[in-house]
Formats: structure tokens, sequence, C-alpha cells
């Protein structure tokens, strides 16, 4: 990643803070990303990792801070305008509507509409068989609910929402936790594959050798404060172990 | 639970006629039940239940709580609540009166009987209902009050802004063009019920053959031919026969002759005159339809179901729930509205008490025809099945010769049975619709 220094970055959140009633759970954060980079955020539960990028997907407004895109300011005010951007996010909770099917999942907020203004079910659903196909090819359940459906299957319906609408900036919140083996490593070879087409990913986890694996860069947090943003390869496991529980920068001990 | 139906299927396994003709189960057992009471009704009362002027009766008595149900249900499914649709038809009602008496008759010099009076009155009171709905609904969504509490205090305050506004007098007679979404008032006769019948089939005719184009368009699998046809003819066979039976009801020799009477002509002997499809049940029809589209085919329908699914991934989704209860509220208000048009025209007039206990009416239609109270499931023909089911409940009972007490408790309890089978039914079904 040595071309980064030229490069302007994908994505720039810069001194980012956002309270809740007195409780900062996110404290002049700043953080950048590439295009074709994969960013791990770590830390402990309630570090901020999921406010902070919750900022970044429209879920939450920052109380200060500026985010940038492309070196150029923006203001993302709410889901919708970081659709606008591109911007796509694979929540924790899967934010799907239970009593809908998979389709009107994956299209929900971005309809597919026939001439007269009609949901298109149809067409919809097509869709959904096609990208699904890609990425799950045992998928059948189209007609079900996605409450009928396994975790990893909701999972994948979560991740072909992402991917379907050409993101340049995907934001995955803990996509490995509820999964088994060979789902986790089906989504392993979907970053890859992402990141080969260059689109930039932030990868929030607690999983610090998943992070080894798939991130060029790691960005640590705790107590809603960034400990340091480090290169994988120069770092060990232990390094990162210090930054999650301890919050010491490998640097600082290196001077010590 | 599921992992039965995951497993990989080699042979193509039989299926019963019900999955083949792909019908609502759930549907299907409230006909069946609905049915049952019917024939038991029938019997009990030596055949007096089953008669075309019980049928149109029954069916002028629905209309009003029916078209409000068809909004409860899209108010519920959002996991919210209307307690004040008596309240608000009463004030609707209130409006449309003294605006068809008062207002428009002597502040703007029309006559009583004007062609452009009841439009007006009844453009009116759609537009006050949909405000208050409206405001309600921003009550609820932007300043997050819950919708139980708002509507309480609405059920409180519109009653009496009804009864502020007449001074609690009853308000008529109202004019003759507004009368004839009453019921007896205005019906289409027998020739236009049969053309509005085969305009009936030929539309559902065109829907099941339009919906199996487009899945043989997108290489879906569809149901085998016969099924189809089978579907169509069952459909089909049912207007025609509800047609049928309204058309069966012949209007009373002694109203005829005061119809003639009042052209100046006299009745020919042996003259006779069915009523047909009455307006309202029209009116109601069309309410059905357009509701239908709206949960189904709409992007505002399709929001309204993912929010009771899950408030929150709506809302990452881009959706802005609140605008959106607004718009929820604010069709609940315009269909109260719309029920108060009917309910004052079946009257003849505006009461004071008109409407009263309607909102608890309205939610129990709604949840016996299968809306979940805790959102994100429900359908219109159910609602409308479930005012239906209750009022045949509750006029079968008075023909059967039930005290009053009793016809109260049988319904309250039969609301809580309802509520329990379905409850059995999801939990077998895994919550499929």
């Amino acid at each position: 990643m040595t071309a980064q220094a030229q490069q302007v970055p994908l994505v720039e959140m810069r001194d980012i803070s956002v309270a809740f009633g007195g409780v900062r759970a996110v404290d002049g954060v700043t953080v950048d990303l590439f295009p074709g980079e994969v960013v791990g955020l770590l830390g402990h539960n309630g570090a901020g990792k999921t406010t902070l990028i919750k900022v970044l997907s429209g879920a939450y407004q920052a109380d200060e801070g500026e985010i940038f895109i492309n070196g150029e300011k923006v203001n993302i005010s709410n889901p919708r305008d970081a659709r606008a951007y591109n911007i796509e996010t694979i929540y924790q909770t899967l934010a799907l509507a239970d009593n809908l099917d998979a389709a009107s999942n994956l299209f929900l907020g971005r309809e597919i509409v026939t001439s007269v203004g009609l949901v298109d079910d149809g067409a919809m659903e097509a869709e959904a068989r096609k990208i699904m196909a890609r990425l799950n090819p045992n998928f059948e359940k189209f007609s079900a609910p996605v409450s009928a459906l396994s975790g990893g299957q909701r999972q994948s319906v979560a991740i072909a929402r992402a991917v379907y609408f050409n993101a340049r900036i995907l934001i995955m919140d803990e996509p490995t936790a509820a999964l088994g083996p060979h789902e986790t490593q089906m989504v392993s070879e979907l970053i890859q594959q992402l990141k080969s087409e260059g689109i930039g990913i932030f990868l929030i986890s607690h999983d610090i050798h998943e992070v080894m694996d798939l991130c060029d860069r790691a960005s640590v947090m705790k107590n809603g404060k960034l400990v340091g943003t480090v290169d994988v390869a120069e770092v060990t496991d232990d390094d990162l172990l210090g930054m999650i529980i301890l919050g010491k920068h490998p640097q600082d001990k290196a001077k010590s | 639970m599921t992992d039965t139906s995951s497993a990989p299927i080699a042979v193509q396994p039989r299926k019963s006629i019900v999955q083949t003709l792909e019908l609502d189960t759930r549907l299907l057992g409230m006909i069946g039940a609905f049915v049952v009471l019917c024939i038991g009704f029938d019997l009990l009362t030596g055949g007096r239940f089953l008669t075309p002027r019980n049928v149109f009766n029954l069916t002028i008595q629905t209309v009003s709580v029916a078209i409000m149900a068809t909004g409860m249900v899209f108010v519920i499914v959002t996991r919210n609540i209307d307690l004040s649709v008596g309240s608000l038809l009463a004030t609707c009602s209130a409006t449309m009166a003294m605006m068809q008496t008062w207002i428009l008759p002597d502040l703007l010099g029309l006559g009583l009987n004007h062609p452009v009076t009841a439009p007006i009155a009844i453009f009116s009171g759609l537009v006050i209902g949909g405000l208050i709905g409206a405001f309600q609904g921003y009550l609820i969504g932007y300043l997050a009050i819950p919708a139980f509490i708002v509507t309480l205090g609405g059920l409180l305050v519109w009653r009496n802004v009804a009864w502020y506004m007449t001074s609690g007098q009853t308000i008529g007679p109202l004019d003759k063009n507004f009368m004839v979404f009453g019921g007896t008032n205005g019906t289409l006769g027998a020739f236009w019920s049969w053309v509005f019948g085969a305009i009936a089939v030929l539309a559902a005719l065109y829907s099941i053959w339009n919906a199996r184009r487009n899945k043989l368009a997108h290489g879906f699998p569809v149901k085998p031919l016969w099924a189809e046809a089978v579907m169509g003819a069952i459909v089909s066979g049912a207007i025609l026969g509800f047609v049928a039976s309204l058309n069966a009801y012949q209007i009373p020799v002694r109203r005829l002759k005061r119809l003639f009477e009042a052209r100046g002509e006299t009745m020919p002997e042996g003259y006779s005159e069915a009523y047909g499809l009455p307006v309202s049940v029209l009116v109601l029809i069309l309410v059905a339809i357009g509701m239908t589209i709206i949960a189904k085919r709409t992007r505002f329908g399709r929001y309204i179901f993912a929010t009771g699914g899950n408030p929150d991934a709506a809302e990452l989704s881009g959706i802005n729930t609140r605008m959106l209860t607004v718009k929820v509220f604010a069709l609940m208000g315009a269909l109260a509205a719309l029920s108060a048009v009917v309910a004052s025209a079946r009257l003849g007039n505006h009461s004071n008490d008109i409407g009263t206990l309607d909102e608890l009416r309205v939610i129990a239609a709604a949840v016996i025809g299968g809306t979940a109270l805790s959102g994100g499931f429900g359908t219109i023909r159910g609602a409308i099945l479930g005012a239906l089911i209750m009022q045949s409940l509750q006029s079968g009972m008075a023909m059967v010769g039930v005290d009053a007490p009793l016809q109260n408790i049988v319904v309250g309890a039969v609301l809580v049975l309802a509520v329990w089978i379905d409850i059995l039914y999801r939990k077998k079904t895994g919550e499929r619709l």
C-alpha cells in the first residue's frame, strides 16, 4: 500500500464524535479507506465501532467531524444519502424485515417498479434469483418470508442486498458472527473478490485472526477513542491484542 | 423446524389439492367458519337467515365497519392502534351533515338537493377525516407519543367535537343524492348489477391470466392449467352467486307504488323490481380493491409491511417511517370519513351517537381477519371477512332471539377464540402467510 500517499482516500472520516446523553460513544476518531482495500475495525464490545460506521451509513448523525468521499466533503444525514454515495452496509442484526420474502428484502427501499409505478415482484424475484445463484447457489426459498430461513441463508440475503447495488464502499459489521465454517469461508472469498473489483471495505470484527487474514490495515478503538491504525503486515497478533485490551499502540512499545 | 423441507427432494412429492390450487389456507378456514355460521343460523331461524332479504341487509350493515377495517389493517400492521375511528366518524358525519343542511344552503345559497351539494359535502368530510388522521399520525410518528394514548385522547376529543358542533342535535334530513350511499336508498337495480357482475368476472379472470403470464415470462413455476381454470370458476361462481342473491330481493310493492307516485305515475299491475347491488357495497368493493392494490403492489404498502416486520430495518433501508405513520393514519381518517358517508346516509340523518363503539368493532374485525397485533401481518380481504363474520354473528343472534347482553358476551368470546386459533395456526405453519 505504498501508493496510498499520493492517492485520494475513497472515504475519510475526520475527527468524528458522537455522544449519547453525555456519554461520548465515539470521541474524535479519524479513519480512512482506499479503493480495493479492506480496513478492519477492532475493539471490545462498546468500543464504539458500530456507532462509528453507523455515522457513515447514515443511521446516526455525528455531533462533530467531517466525512470526505473521494476528497469531497459530504453530508450524510440518513440512510438514503449513504446509498446515494454507493455506501452499502451489512448490519450485525442483518436488518431484514422477517415477514417479507428474500426479494422484497433485497430491494427494500429500492423496488423495481412497472411503467405505472406498481412494484414488479416478478422482476425482483428474477433478479434475486440471479444474484443468489452467484452468492449462495443452494438458496431456494424465494417465496418464504425470511423468518423461515436459516442463519446462513439470512446472512446471504443481507450480503446480496449490499452487493447487488454496485457498492463502492462496503461496511460489514461482524458478517461471520452467526455463520458456520463453510459459510465463513464463502464470506472470506467474497471479500477477496470484491476487493479485487476495487471496492473499499470496512470490516468490523471481534476475531483477530479474521482481521489478520482479510484486512490490509486495522484501526483499533477503545472506549470511543482511536488507539491507532496499523498495517496488518507489520504487526503481530499480540500487538493487536495489546491495542485492543490495553489501548497501547505498538510504536509506543517500540519507543519505550 | 424447517429442516425437513430443505432436504433434497428427488421425487416430486404428491401435492394435496389445496397446495396445487395454491389456496390461502387461513382464508379458507375463515370462509369455512363463516359458512358454518350462516348454515347454523339458517337452521336455527328456520330458513330466515339465508334469504335474499337478509343477505341484502347483512351486506349493507357490514359496509361501514368493513371500510374502516381495511384501514385498520394498515394501522395494526405498522404496530399501531386507532381507538378514535368511531369518534372520527362522528365528527366527519357532523361536518358533512352541517355542510348539507346549513353551510351550503344558507350561506352559499345552494339548495339541499342541488347537484353539487352531495359531492362538496363528501369532499369536505374526506378532507376533515384525512387531516385529523394526519394530525394524529404526526403526534405518533414525529412526537413519538404512543398511538394508544393519542387515539384514546382522540376517542374523547372527536366524539365531543361532533357533539359541540351540532349541540348534540340530530341533523337531517340529508341531501337526496347523498342518501344514495345509504343502502336501500341507492341500489343499482337488476340490470346494472348483472353488468357489474360481468365486469367483475372478466376482471378476475384477466388478473388470474395476467399473473400466470407474468410468472411464465420470468420462468417461474406455475399451477397446472386445470387448477387455474378451477380457481377461475370458483371466483366467477362466487361473484355471480352474490349478484344473483342480491337481485333476488324484490323491492316491496308498497315502496314501489310510492316511488311511482312520487314521479306522478301509476304503477302498472304486476310490476316488480329488484334492489340489486347497493351503492354502498359497490363503494366497499372499490375500497377493498384499492386497498389490496396498495398493500400488495405499491411501495407505500411494501413499506407498511416492512415497517411492521422490523421498524429498524425499514429505517435503515431509507424508509421514512415517521412520514409513513402520518400517511397511514391520514388514510385511516379518510376511510372513517367514507364510513361516515355510508353510516349517516343509511340513517338518513346525523345523530349524536353515530359510530359509538365502532372502534372496537373495527379492531375486532381486523383481528378476527388475521391481522396480528404484533405487526407485520394482515390482509384486506381477511378484515372484510372478519367484519362480515362479526355482523352475521350479531344479526344472527338477534334473529334467533338471543338476549342483548348474551349477544355481546358471545361476540367477545368469539374475538378471543379467533385470535387464539390464529396463534395456533401461525405456530403450526411457521408464520406463513
